[in-house]
């Protein structure tokens, strides 16, 4: 059996599933977010149940519009805290304690290796870096789940993705992820786990391994995942407060495709409007202008994007016909920022370093585009009006790019400022 | 359960963002939604379709979020339901779980027109293109999901599982 096998047949307590079957399975950790808690809590109430599964699984993040950004965001965000206080959870995160739901939950220890996840967010599949099974699900998913504890699937069948060979200077996590998506397409793992490894990935940080199996969802797939290790140990260690557990994939477990890349080919990699595989070299769009940046987003907004770009605009300034705006993920990783400097290095760089939110990621707020500007973003997804108006354009990059393109005022690589 | 009305056609991985853009999701109110349903994608959209129309797209359908405010929007503007080359997991899942009836079939995809006058048996998963004259059958919906549909959603599937426990 696959890795994603083993933990789906483990929490639907049996020894074998095979792909294409559907189960009922026990849940660790049940996720909501300000935008789709308040349907869960309204379907949830239309379930008849009186209280939620455990009051401990459930974690509801306001951040998507918080801090609230208008009056109906606001009532969102009450409802989460509402409902929280209502059946005493522990997993609810207030504006001032939250982060962006998908960087917020690894760091603080609550989603561990083994773990079965659901959460009404796209990016649920980012766990998958821990060596769990994780997922996105609708509202209503999560209504069922807060009831009884258990969600359906529909067992994956696995893809490999092998790199091997070193990265290159300035590649990272989302270059390569970027580059693979820009291989098999929007939908070229459409309900399939996609299981990643090979040396290059048992040399990448936690960090790099989170990035690429936030974009799993990018791809089509149904989870992204990453058999754990000592890197994954190292991470895990300190933050866990309850047992884990390591699960690795069979030598005779089967894959309906490998794809394997050689690392020393991939170069800083940006994807064009309007898709995410709509793949080119960074070095090769230095012509395009560039109106706004963004550095954050649960896919890198992590302490090591914050590095990487505070390390590429040190002492340089913000292009005049530009604007950057800066969002550590978390509480956590804001603190750290001020801590090292990095904070200071945006600010004299003439940048904005704005508290944690989802914010510009998907048009909510803190950075929309008008009509006819163009956008470069560490975020996930490049659809049409994915950032502001419908006329609007966005690229995706990894944080260096990022931060060279706001120096430059159009697409850069980081050599070109460094 | 029959689906008679009439068509208006979309693309290529048509994501949750054109279905309905992020800037409105601070309401999850279905009429407020459905004001807005496909409007990255065909901007007066909402203004033309009336209640009982189809979509008909080509693969991949509903990629992106898994915002349920999109299968939502859908429903809540009068479109009886959807058919497309192939639908996004997350999308799929929410249709099944808040009764949009969908249906995979590459054939009707790449033969029906825009304003076709079609006619679906849901249960048979039989598409009748009215307008041409052709017929083309879709995929079998899982028995799974066959029973979230007769239990009349996943909620209602789990009321029924918490009064039998
Ligand atoms: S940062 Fe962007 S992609 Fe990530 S959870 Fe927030 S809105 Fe979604």
């Amino acid at each position: 059996m696959t890795i994603t096998e083993k933990i789906l047949a483990t929490h639907a307590g049996r020894d074998k599933v095979s792909a294409g079957e559907l189960i009922n399975a026990k849940l660790d950790i049940i996720l909501a977010n300000d935008i789709t808690a308040p349907i869960s809590i309204k379907e949830f109430r239309k379930t008849g149940a009186k209280q939620v599964c455990d009051k401990d699984k459930i974690a509801l993040i306001p951040d998507h519009f918080a801090p609230q950004k208008d009056i109906k965001a606001a009532e969102q965000c009450k409802m989460l805290r509402e409902f929280s206080k209502e059946h005493d959870l522990s997993l609810y995160y207030e504006v001032g304690r939250m982060g962006v739901e998908h960087a917020l939950l690894p760091e603080q220890g609550i989603v561990l290796p083994g773990d079965l996840v659901i959460g009404a967010d796209s990016h649920t599949c980012t766990y998958g870096a821990l060596g769990a099974f994780s997922t996105g699900v609708g509202s209503t998913d999560v209504a069922s789940a807060m009831a009884t504890g258990e969600c359906w699937f529909k067992v994956p069948e696995s893809m490999k993705f092998v790199y091997f060979g070193k990265l290159n200077k300035w590649v990272s996590g989302k270059d390569l992820i970027l580059h693979t998506i820009g291989d098999i397409g929007v939908d070229g793992a459409l309900y399939m786990a996609m299981e990643i490894e090979g040396e290059a990935i048992s040399a990448l940080t936690m960090a790099g391994r989170l990035t690429m199996c936030n974009m799993a969802i990018e791809a089509g797939g149904k989870n992204g995942i990453i058999v754990p290790d000592d890197i994954t140990e190292q991470y895990v260690k300190p933050r866990a407060k309850r047992d884990y557990k390591f699960y690795t994939s069979d030598s005779d477990a089967s894959y309906v495709d490998v794809k394997e890349y050689d690392c020393s080919k991939i170069q800083p990699t940006v994807s064009c409007p309007h898709l995410p595989s709509n793949t080119k070299p960074a070095a090769d769009l230095s012509n395009i202008a560039i109106d706004q940046v963004v550095i954050g987003s649960c896919t890198n907004g992590r302490i090591e994007d914050m590095r990487e770009a505070a390390e590429v605009i040190k002492g340089k300034k913000v292009n005049s016909n530009t604007r950057l705006i800066v969002i550590p993920a978390t509480q956590e990783i804001y603190l750290q920022s001020v801590k090292e400097g990095l904070a200071e290095i945006f600010v004299n760089a003439e940048a904005v370093f704005s508290t944690p939110t989802c914010g510009p990621c998907l048009g909510g707020h803190m950075g929309i585009l008008a009509k006819g500007e163009r956008a470069i973003a560490t975020t996930n997804r490049n659809f049409v009006g994915r950032m502001g108006h419908p006329e609007s354009e966005v690229y995706l990059s990894n944080p260096a790019v990022a931060a060279a393109s706001a120096v430059k005022g159009r697409i850069a690589i980081p050599e070109e400022v460094i | 359960m029959i689906l008679k009305g009439k068509v208006w056609k979309f693309g290529l991985n048509i994501d949750t963002d054109a279905i309905i853009p992020a800037r409105y999701l601070n309401t999850s109110d279905p009429a407020e939604l459905a004001k807005h349903v496909m409007e990255d994608a065909d901007k007066d959209f909402s203004s033309k379709v009336k209640s009982g129309d189809l979509i008909v797209a080509d693969a991949n359908f509903g990629c992106g979020s898994s915002r349920e405010h999109a299968p939502i929007a859908i429903k809540a503007a009068g479109i009886q339901g959807v058919i497309a080359k192939s639908f996004a997991r997350i999308f799929y899942r929410n249709c099944f779980n808040i009764g949009l009836p969908i249906f995979e079939s590459q054939e009707a995809s790449d033969k029906i027109a825009e304003g076709d006058e079609i006619e679906v048996d849901a249960d048979k998963g039989i598409i009748k293109n009215i307008s041409k004259g052709e017929e083309y059958v879709a995929k079998p919906i899982p028995p799974f999901m066959q029973e979230l549909i007769s239990a009349g959603g996943l909620v209602e599937w789990t009321k029924n599982r918490i009064k039998s426990s």
